[in-house]
């Protein structure tokens, strides 16, 4: 695919803003969790684009690593969640203020 | 050339509309699937961008184990639509504001960056493939790889710890 790397890195910010948006909005953590996942994908994205441009495969080998670590986040996230589902009996991140002075 | 920008818009089309619906989607499940579209349209990108190793990684890990994982635990807490009034009315707009002014920033900073030095070499097309992706991994980022596995491991045990049932107290 012929395109200038601006584009798919644009389109790479836009995704990750999405996630943000995301992130700040919806109350719900497991949604709130996916918004985080779509913003490493969308830094993933910038990552290939730029290890294409550069004819350089250390772009590609640290995408790998961050799928790598993105699996493992999800393990304990996910584990989190269902802790706090079995206390709270909610996901709704305005209830889990367990920690608030 | 032409072609190739009616793929890329296309396609981009199809990842932010899929990213859109998994924020507006008031069911978790939804999202979720949607969130696997999305990172399919990715992995299509990784394919078109001379990764095809990294969109097969996609693919199996991310669109396949970690959906998997997540559409478990959606299932298993029943939390598709846990979403009560928000406590703070103006939290909406002020995020979405926020998220603008976010979007505005990398804009700026992608506007004043120095320009692309062209197209550099181009590569050749055994580039991304798995042999030789694996041969950067394994040379020149062996010990990174390893540290990974233990990451994977510690994560593994820790899912384990945080989720088991307390252990009832034990009669001497």
């Amino acid at each position: 695919m012929n395109v200038p790397t601006g584009y798919i890195v644009g389109l790479s910010a836009v995704l990750f803003a999405l996630g943000v948006l995301g992130v700040l909005v919806r109350r719900n953590a497991i949604v709130m969790f996916m918004s985080v996942e779509l913003m490493l994908n969308a830094a993933n994205l910038a990552l290939i684009a730029f290890a294409r441009q550069r004819a350089e495969l250390s772009g590609q080998v640290f995408v790998f690593f961050i799928i790598g670590v993105a699996a493992a986040e999800v393990a304990v996230g996910l584990a989190l969640i269902v802790a706090i589902f079995k206390t709270k009996h909610s996901i709704d991140v305005d209830q889990v203020s367990g920690l608030r002075g | 050339m032409t072609t190739d920008l009616l793929i890329f818009f296309g396609l981009a089309a199809v990842a932010i509309w899929t990213a859109v619906c998994t924020l507006l989607s008031r069911n978790a499940v939804y999202s979720a699937l949607f969130l696997v579209l999305n990172f399919l349209t990715v992995a299509v990108f990784f394919l078109l961008l001379q990764a095809a190793f990294i969109a097969l990684v996609q693919v199996t890990v991310y669109a396949g184990a970690i959906m998997v994982l997540f559409l478990f635990v959606i299932m298993l807490l029943g939390a598709e639509r846990v979403e009560t009034q928000p406590s703070l009315p103006w939290q909406a707009p002020v995020a979405a504001g926020l998220t603008v002014v976010l979007f505005g920033l990398m804009a700026l900073a992608f506007a004043l960056s120095p320009a692309s030095p062209g197209a550099g070499p181009s590569p050749s097309d055994a580039f991304g493939s798995p042999a030789a992706v694996g041969e950067v991994l394994f040379r020149d980022y062996l010990l990174p790889f390893e540290v990974t596995s233990i990451l994977l491991l510690v994560a593994m045990v820790g899912a384990i710890v945080l989720t088991r049932r307390p252990r009832p107290k034990e009669t001497p």
